[in-house]
């Protein structure tokens, strides 16, 4: 098999040379070790002050997207809930009465939206399977909570407002766009 | 002695008493660093800036927590126990010369407590009390593990105490006194006892960690081994006691080496400045408190690098090892002195 590093000593229950028993060789190098290490850059990343940069691609939180003109682009198809291997995702459909045009884009929507965040993994296969490009991860992280109760997150956390929008340019390349429109792919048919 | 040594006494007194405790508590945050600094981290940073007031957060913690004393211990020498390992911790600084003499008015000042002139002797004595505050607050505990642990300390002390005053013989031999004034001032120049006693200076180093329960030679204490050791039923201020104790013993024995080895408050070139004496008197303290910080850094930097000996190394090392080599040092100075002296 590969070595993963080239450190590796192997171990055996030979007698001790003199200069092993002494110690102070081996003492000596290894405060030599430790010195070193003393100067070195440390690793810490002070965390409230400094953040780790996230991949532009980070999978957080999710956010059910509207359209331009305000009106949600999810038509509760349920794709994304039968896509979810944990099973976190649950919705009620409900159909667009005549003067709700302006909140909703398709003749069916989504009445209740729930995805349990405890459930979740975060894999992004509802973002995959979705048909109307409403439901994205984004690169916000999802809040401790202190009960159970709160990590059932509702369209009230869910749906972005209007005036502050969520961006999701960087996971919405065009070449995912492409890759969804394709119709070589099964789930596109 | 007349009132006004005896009131500059008093004061000093109280100075030496402060110096030590405040070094003793900053040495918790060094070590802390230190060990951060070793492994790549930061280290305490959130208490004050660099995170200086963490000693102080730390204190306040051990006084804010519960005080419990075990049913089944023995109560009374359950508090002898940090008791005298804090007492005898801070009783060997008197004997240690600070600094040279401080001249105000007409007088002249030791900067001394008391010149005792069995100053190393009193040094040992004191060390060896030190261990029955752990073996007392060990054995009071009714613990298995805190027995252990004073079991341990015991036949640790025993074993490396005897190696430590083999080297004392043959710096002993050189120095001709056993006043810790009197060391010193031989070691004027750049006549340090290192240089005549290398050996010596090396097995005194090695018994001073031994003495002081530091790694690698830290089996009375064995968090993995012991769950603390000796200290494993105290809580609150008493068990702050035995980790402080632990501080002053590492901030006193690095004041005795530095005295011994390497010339206390004397430093090179210090007559070619043509300065005052009392000039001369502080900067010999500076010094001597820079010679005690590296030290102090060498017991971390050892503390970080070294696992913890096992126990039979721990003995083999001490009976085999350290002790025919401090017999050889004697008898090497000896013969030495001999024959220089024929002539």
């Amino acid at each position: 098999m590969e070595k993963l590093t080239n450190r590796s000593v192997v171990a055996s229950d030979k007698k001790m040379t003199f200069m092993e028993r002494i110690y102070v060789p081996a003492i000596l190098k290894g405060m030599s070790i430790t010195i070193t290490h003393f100067f070195k850059k440390k690793t810490t990343i002070n965390y409230p002050e400094e953040k780790r940069e996230f991949s532009k691609v980070y999978r957080g939180q999710h956010v059910l997207k509207r359209d331009d003109e305000g009106r949600e682009r999810c038509t509760a198809c349920g794709l994304c809930a039968v896509a979810c291997p944990a099973e976190a995702i649950t919705m009620v459909a409900a159909e667009r009465k005549p003067g709700e045009e302006h909140l909703y884009r398709e003749e069916k929507y989504a009445a209740i939206y729930e995805i349990n965040m405890l459930r979740c993994i975060f894999c992004g296969d509802c973002e995959d399977a979705c048909p109307k490009e409403a439901i994205f991860l984004t690169d916000r992280i999802v809040a401790s909570e202190y009960k159970r109760k709160p990590f059932v997150y509702g369209k009230d956390i869910l749906v972005e407002p209007m005036d502050l929008r969520v961006d999701i340019s960087a996971r919405q390349t065009s070449a995912v766009h492409d890759f969804k429109k394709n119709k070589a792919f099964a789930h596109n048919r | 002695m007349d009132y006004s040594t005896l009131i500059f006494k008093a004061i000093f007194l109280i100075i030496i008493l402060l110096v030590t405790l405040v070094v003793a508590m900053y040495s918790t945050y060094a070590e802390r660093k230190v060990a951060a600094f070793m492994q790549d981290r930061n280290g305490p940073n959130r208490a004050g800036p660099f995170g200086l007031l963490q000693p102080l957060a730390d204190g306040l913690k051990m006084f804010m927590k519960e005080e419990i004393i075990p049913l089944t211990a023995n109560k009374y020498l359950f508090i002898l126990g940090p008791s005298i390992a804090m007492t005898t911790a801070l009783l060997t600084g008197v004997v240690i010369p600070w600094g040279d003499t401080l001249t105000i008015g007409d007088h002249v000042y030791s900067l001394q407590m008391a010149d005792l002139n069995i100053g190393i002797l009193y040094v040992f004595a004191m060390v060896s009390i030190g261990v029955y505050g752990i073996m007392i607050g060990g054995w009071a505990s009714n613990n298995k593990y805190a027995l252990l642990g004073a079991i341990r300390a015991a036949s640790q002390m025993i074993s490396y105490e005897l190696a430590m005053g083999m080297s004392i013989i043959a710096l002993v031999l050189t120095t001709g006194s056993l006043s810790l004034h009197d060391i010193v001032s031989q070691q004027h120049g750049m006549h340090w006892n290192i240089f005549y006693q290398p050996l010596g200076f090396f097995i005194f180093l090695t018994c001073a960690f031994a003495e002081t329960n530091r790694a690698p030679f830290d089996l009375p204490e064995c968090e993995t081994e012991l769950i603390g050791g000796y200290h494993t039923e105290y809580s609150s201020m008493k068990l702050g006691f035995y980790l402080f104790a632990e501080y002053v013993n590492m901030f006193i024995s690095s004041a005795v080496i530095a005295t011994l080895y390497f010339g206390g408050y004397n430093m090179p070139f210090i007559d070619q400045l043509g300065l005052s004496s009392n000039a001369v008197t502080f900067i010999g303290m500076g010094f001597f408190f820079i010679k005690i910080f590296a030290f102090i850094f060498l017991f971390m930097w050892i503390r970080w690098t070294l696992p913890r000996f096992r126990y039979d190394q721990l003995m083999n090392m001490g009976w085999k090892g350290l002790i025919p080599l401090a017999i050889f040092n004697i008898l090497a100075t000896g013969t030495y002195y001999f024959f220089t002296s024929l002539k």
